[in-house]
């Protein structure tokens, strides 16, 4: 092969070796395929509309096994003609030939994406923009009276400082942490690295309501009188402390608890991502540095930090994002009650408890107006970065 | 803290200064106190999972009345909560959870697959069909990756309910997916779709340039490049994406409540469910133990298994060149 001095995994160049102009043993197959997924299609189809006829073909089962059973093939159904459709597509786009070719490529690859995000996204973003200016219904032209109503009334104040303090402490606290971990893990051996960071990391990979269970039990209120069963009541009077708290009614204290929750989780994505930032400094850098005898702080401050600054800066506004949208653990730990509701859940709880969704609107579209910063800070990055490609 | 003491082992081992010195530096720098804190922070982080854990394999009689600590002077465990939630429901609730378990596999493996294969296409188009526009349109895609889904909750779930009217001429019909899992797989593919794209395309532009001029030089259109050359090659990013998706989708609690509701057993996912238990039991943690462990379990094989491909896609999309 002439390409030989790309590194391509040898199992991966086996493909490339049977790629010809007239690739027949393939188009075959795809025929196949395509001609299976379409009688596929036919099939459901024809089930589809007895069920449009309501025909009782397709009512769901009464037994646990059986309306797994259904559900499921439903799922993989469901895959398969998503499946056939992309075979089918590719393979009738993949006949055209000459000019027609690369537009129709375009089409092709780009259209459903574009469709999705232009349908889901941009439009309702449009969409929900207005709704910002009108009544609850939806009905009719308030002005800015939603927006009046954001920035004064009592309730909102408070879910508007709430916002502030998450959006204050959760990543700053989280990146403090995980830069912490990196660094002392960075200098343990490889074993116990690993281990530590798997379990620091693990909060990562589960939901934020399961997340918020584990808190909650941590936070468990008894009376000081009786058994203790939460951790930290627990804690707090083997330290002396008669009569704790209840951690998820008192306020303000209860949105620092909440706080907590999203520092534990949000601290592994942080150390694993500075970990590798703190691993690609070059080794010559420190050495410099430690011939030149610069002190562990020295080096820490003069070198470490300097080095990986855009990676602390992408891993803050990650984290700063994720918390502006934050809505699971406050509707797990408390429902917004107790003073503890932020943005992203009030906005839920004005649109669909309230159904106010002029209200809903606009806190919606205050939380876009929060990440603006952070979106123009990361296109300003991104072309910088093409522009010394 | 350390400062001190690793001046010192800086010094001794200065004149032994080789190819490798700065491996050396790093690891000389290690301090016992260095050590323990982090041992110290790794039990803090675990403690609140390991001690719900307990709980969940606690009789009942034992849960109420004393703390998990006390396990460790007084042991004492049961699976019996466990086949409570499973498949009968406990205190105050109807039914178990295995249908909700069944539900969320249903949403998350389509709701992987789906903007899995979409966004990998549009990926390749922006990374290697340039056209008018090509450039202009990453960056809005890049961009459109912050957006919080709330700012399209409301217009698209009323999409999907209504459809589209002016005055009262319907011009596109209504779905009537909201309350079925095609609306999840549809939602969750929407809202996948900036950042799977924005992702998988920094995999595709590492793609040697040779190899796709050398097959457009021998005739092969963009199907067959896209079949043979792309999906091949990107296979294992794609997968370390696939898995971020997954446990995106089987996390989510947002787009679940907003487009199916928690309560119903034939659609409603584990996450939605478990959210509703939290008011139900109360303070029954011998049954909120054991729902917790069922909703977090799936995620917790799926990153134990394959934490190294999690790892990679994470870095993926946050530490670049």
């Amino acid at each position: 092969m002439s390409h030989s001095q790309t590194t391509l995994p040898t199992s991966s160049r086996a493909p490339l070796e049977q790629l010809s102009v007239r690739d027949t043993r393939s188009n075959r197959r795809a025929l196949i395929l395509t001609l299976i997924a379409l009688g596929v299609i036919v099939v459901l189809s024809v089930l589809g509309a007895t069920g449009v006829l309501s025909i009782p073909v397709f009512t769901q089962p009464d037994s646990l096994a059986a309306a797994s059973l259904w559900k499921l093939s439903g799922g993989a159904l469901a895959i398969l003609v998503v499946a056939a459709v992309l075979m089918i597509v590719f393979f009738i786009a993949g006949l055209a030939s000459g000019r027609v070719s690369r537009p129709v490529g375009i089409v092709v690859f780009l259209g459903p994406a574009a469709l999705f995000m232009l349908v889901g996204l941009v439009i309702p973003a449009i969409r929900t923009f207005l709704l910002s200016f009108y009544d609850a219904a939806g009905k009719t032209a308030v002005g800015a009276d939603n927006y009046v109503w954001a920035f004064t009334n009592p309730t909102m104040r408070v879910v508007l400082i709430n916002t502030v303090l998450w959006i204050v402490l959760a990543p700053t606290f989280a990146t403090a942490f995980g830069l912490v971990l990196a660094l002392l893990s960075d200098r343990m051996r490889a074993r116990s690295e690993k281990a530590t960071k798997s379990l620091i990391f693990l909060p990562m990979a589960i939901s934020f309501v399961g997340a918020s269970v584990i808190w909650k039990f941590v936070y468990q209120y008894n009376e000081p009188n009786q058994p203790q069963i939460g951790l930290l009541s627990q804690v707090a009077i083997w330290l002396g402390w008669k009569d704790p708290p209840n951690w998820l009614l008192n306020t303000p204290l209860n949105t620092f608890m909440l706080i907590v929750i999203m520092i534990w989780v949000q601290t592994g994505f942080a150390m694993v991502v500075l970990s590798a930032a703190i691993k690609a400094i070059p080794n010559d850098v420190l050495e410099a540095a430690a011939l030149d005898g610069a002190t562990g702080w020295q080096m820490f401050v003069r070198v470490t930090i300097p080095m990986i600054r855009g990676t602390l800066i992408v891993v803050f506004t990650t984290i700063l994002i994720a918390v502006l949208k934050i809505f699971d653990i406050v509707a797990t730990m408390t429902g917004g009650n107790f003073n503890t509701s932020v943005l992203s859940y009030e906005m839920y709880r004005q649109t669909f408890v309230q159904g106010d969704q002029g209200h809903g609107s606009a806190l919606a579209v205050i939380l876009f107006v929060g990440v603006v910063p952070v979106l123009i800070y990361n296109i300003l990055q991104l072309r910088k970065e093409r522009a010394t490609r | 803290m350390s400062t001190v003491e690793s001046q010192q082992t800086l010094k001794v081992n200065a004149p032994h200064v080789t190819s490798d010195t700065g491996t050396k530096v790093r690891q000389t720098l290690s301090s016992r106190i260095a050590s323990l804190l982090v041992v110290l922070l790794t039990v803090v982080w675990t403690i609140p999972t390991f001690g719900l854990l307990v709980t969940s394999l606690r009789p009942q009689a034992d849960v109420g009345t004393s703390g998990w600590w006390t396990v460790f002077t007084n042991p004492s465990f049961t699976l019996e909560n466990y086949q409570t939630v499973l498949f009968s429901g406990g205190y105050n609730v109807q039914g178990g959870l295995i249908p909700y378990f069944v539900n969320s596999l249903v949403v998350s493996i389509p709701g992987t697959l789906f903007p899995l294969a979409l966004a990998t296409m549009a990926a390749y188009a922006l990374a290697w069909i340039p056209f008018r526009g090509s450039n202009a349109l990453f960056f809005f895609v890049f961009g459109l990756q912050v957006v919080p889904i709330q700012l399209a909750l409301v217009p698209l779930l009323r999409f999907l309910n209504t459809g589209v009217h002016i005055g009262s001429v319907p011009v596109f019909p209504a779905l009537g997916v909201t309350g079925h899992f095609a609306s999840l797989w549809i939602t969750h593919t929407m809202f996948a779709m900036p950042l799977a794209i924005f992702l998988l395309h920094n995999f595709m532009v590492q793609l040697p340039r040779d190899l796709m001029e050398a097959a457009r030089v021998d005739g092969a259109n963009s199907f067959l490049i896209f079949r043979k050359i792309v999906l091949p090659l990107t296979a294992p990013s794609i997968a370390s994406f696939a898995i971020f998706q997954f446990l995106w989708v089987w996390n989510d609690l947002l787009v679940s409540l907003t487009f199916v509701g928690a309560g119903k057993d034939t659609v409603s996912p584990l996450t939605t469910r478990l959210q509703a238990l939290v008011g139900n039991f109360g303070s029954h943690w011998e049954l909120l133990a054991p729902s917790a462990f069922v909703a977090i379990v799936v995620p917790l094989i799926v990153f134990f298994a394959l934490q190294r491909y999690f790892v990679r896609g994470l870095l993926a999309g946050s530490v670049k060149g």
